[in-house]
């Protein structure tokens, strides 16, 4: 297929590994892809089993699903009880477990459940059913949030008064700066998210490479672009340099997409958040901006504070900050497993764990 | 967390697996349900017949390349025609919704007269049930069908280096329907796979060689690959680059994000034959339209133990398991 099988030539992957043996020498390197979709693409194409050996890739807390707290999923099966109201979610959310149920068993006990492809669709779901009321549950990174501000601007445009917006969105910059500050984190470079850079741009990562000294490349989800993002980051590493530099220079301007960083400007408002796994990090979610509240399913419900329950033994924070893989963890393939996961990184197909067990 | 019956349980993956035996298998316990085959051979009266039953709920009813009806008797004509039986008799029953339209009902049973004519078997018998508004969703058919069996064939026979034949493309139907829900912003020209296979399946029995055969359906290749490496305790390798995925196909899983790989499939043949006869069996498959783009996509290893090892286009290596429940678009 034009545009996707060109990413996948054997012969240049091969070449890029070759380049990567010369580079590399002796020395070992540790790369942490912070985006979910690059997890699952490093999977799937199988680069792992292709790369020197020493040459050690980490999944970090890319995954919007895996980093969704359990109180969140708690109050969004709390409101599938209120009569009259629809949930409407992303697929991914349906076997998130929350402190004692899912989604997708509450579905299966008859609440009104609807999986969605986009925000957009519960906007239709909410005009279609006027004398319910239709709770969307907004998660994801910079990559998902502008569609989810522009159908709160068009719900409101429309007049459409009973449709709601359950907000955990995250923004990934914050996440990162508590990696790098993190004194045991043993990470040499960072594949960054290219889907989030397409909108937040390059700026907001510089700090890595400043700050800290840690050589970054944004990169693509083919397994040309990601090789090749590993062959970046591994000149840097030997020109003893941090920069952060784009692979994926024919999505992502330096600057992003000012459009879409209006839209979230407009809508949200950065707030602390809570990340499953990671605790609560300081602006790094965002909320319904004052202009929204009636939107708020939060604040419409008077949904209160929760604490969070995690399952005991869970080392998913661990895993989302690269201390550990999916197989150190005791619970691995035993009582977490994609059919019944404890933890967000088993349950998600982004997931570090599920990707493990999925792909070996 | 709570026990009940998910969706997931009726994907075909080992969620379901996983449900047939703790819960069908454990009860019905008997020699022919553990073969866990897709239907059972039964000797009556000193002949070998096959037989099989199947339910069908997809939605919407009418797909591009076919309907719930045409499905319904080319589905359960696969199923024995994969069995290494010549299909026959077929059984049909109707659990109709109150209100809907007769004309709907009527377009349906003449599919399903068409199918059965271009297949070659009778439907001989049927029931219909009639449920209040909501207590199904428009028409649910379910079909049994016998065939007399013309070779006996079992994973048991299925040895290392033996080779594996996939007779077309992978994901068409699932896709079709997926699109026809109109759930997504796009449109694609996917067409069901939709097919009797009996005829390629009478076929290829004829050469010696050929040991097993199956019709990825629900889960797809890569369930059913699993299903005959779990039976035979056996690895199976398949390369990704012989696979093939048609560009509709391929461009709605890159969308959404679908592993091709898992979708279903319902006019598509996946045949384990002898090394030194695959020759001759790809040269029939390939004679008959609905294999004319037979390959070889794998072979049979003596190592991995009951796994699929998937070799990927870059030249990579994964393990391609059996999928937990449904799969699900991903969110970015």
């Amino acid at each position: 297929m034009k545009y996707i099988d060109e990413f996948r030539d054997r012969n240049l992957c091969l070449c890029l590994i070759k380049k990567m043996e010369s580079i590399m020498g002796d020395s070992e390197v540790t790369i942490m892809e912070v985006c979910g979709t690059h997890t699952m693409s490093i999977f799937r194409s199988g680069i792992r089993s292709l790369l020197p050996q020493s040459i050690r890739l980490l999944s970090g807390p890319g995954c919007p699903v895996c980093v969704t707290p359990a109180a969140y999923l708690d109050h969004a099966i709390a409101l599938s009880e209120t009569e009259d109201l629809i949930i409407a979610t992303f697929g991914d959310m349906m076997r998130v477990p929350g402190s004692i149920s899912s989604l997708e068993t509450k579905r299966a006990a008859g609440k009104k459940i609807a999986v969605v492809y986009s925000p957009l669709d519960a906007l239709n779901i909410a005009r279609n059913n006027p004398d319910k009321k239709v709770v969307f549950l907004a998660v994801g990174f910079e990559t998902t949030s502008p569609s989810v501000a522009v159908t709160a601007i068009e719900a409101k445009k429309m007049g459409i008064s009973n449709l709601y917006f359950l907000s955990a969105h995250k923004r990934i910059p914050p996440a990162l700066r508590l990696l790098a500050e993190d004194s045991e984190l043993k990470v040499d470079g960072f594949i960054l998210p290219g889907h989030v850079s397409t909108i937040i741009g390059v700026n907001t990562y510089l700090f890595l490479a400043e700050g800290y000294g840690i050589p970054s490349v944004i990169c693509g989800f083919e397994p040309l672009d990601i090789l090749q993002g590993i062959c970046m980051i591994l000149y840097q590493l030997k020109e003893r340099r941090a920069a952060v530099e784009i692979q994926y220079r024919r999505v992502v301007k330096n600057d992003g997409n000012p459009g879409a960083m209006a839209l979230l400007n407009k809508v949200f408002i950065e707030k602390d958040s809570e990340w499953r796994g990671l605790g609560t990090i300081a602006n790094s979610g965002y909320a319904m901006g004052e202009e929204y509240k009636e939107l708020d399913a939060g604040e419409v419900f008077r949904l209160k504070e929760r604490p969070s329950v995690e399952n005991e033994g869970c080392i998913c924070g661990e895993i989302l900050k690269g201390r550990k893989v999916p197989n150190q963890c005791p619970h691995f393939g035993g009582n977490c497993t994609p059919y019944s996961p404890l933890g967000p990184c088993m349950v998600s197909s982004e997931g570090s764990c599920a990707a493990y067990y999925k792909y070996g | 967390m709570d026990k009940k019956i998910l969706l997931a349980h009726g994907s075909g993956g080992s969620l379901s697996h996983s449900l047939i035996d703790k819960v069908f298998l454990k009860n019905f316990d008997n020699p022919f349900l553990s073969e866990k085959d897709d239907g059972a051979i039964v000797e009556i009266g000193g002949t070998r017949l096959a037989f099989t039953t199947d339910s069908y709920v997809v939605k919407p009813i009418f797909f591009p390349g076919g309907d719930i009806g045409k499905l319904s008797v080319f589905g359960t004509v696969n199923d024995l025609a994969v069995m290494g039986a010549e299909p026959l008799y077929i059984s049909c029953g109707f659990i109709i919704e109150e209100g809907l339209d007769q004309r709907v009902l009527e377009e349906i049973a003449l599919s399903m007269t068409q199918a059965a004519q271009i297949a070659g078997v009778l439907l001989v018998t049927g029931d219909t049930k009639v449920v209040e508004k909501g207590g199904a969703d428009r028409i649910y058919i379910n079909t049994s069908g016998v065939g007399i069996v013309k070779k006996d064939l079992s994973v048991k026979g299925i040895e290392t280096g033996d080779r594996i034949i996939l007779s077309g493309s992978v994901g068409e139907h699932e896709v079709s329907v997926l699109l026809a829900r109109e759930e997504f912003p796009f449109r694609s020209r996917v067409t069901s796979d939709l097919a009797p296979l009996n005829q390629l399946a009478s076929d290829i029995l004829e050469v010696d060689g050929v040991k097993f055969m199956r019709d990825p359906t629900r889960g797809g290749l890569a369930t059913t690959l699993n299903e005959i490496a779990e039976g035979i305790g056996l690895g199976i390798v398949v390369y990704e680059d012989k696979i093939g995925v048609s560009d509709g196909v391929a461009a709605v899983c890159e969308l959404i994000g679908l592993d091709p790989l898992y979708l279903a499939n319902e006019g598509k043949m996946v045949v384990v034959a002898k090394r030194d006869c695959t020759g001759e069996v790809l040269k029939i498959m390939k004679g008959n339209p609905l294999g004319k783009e037979s390959e070889i996509i794998g072979e049979v290893a003596a190592e991995l133990n009951g796994r699929v090892c998937l070799r990927t286009k870059i030249g990579g290596t994964r393990i391609l398991d059996m999928l937990a429940g449904e799969q699900l678009p991903r969110i970015c």
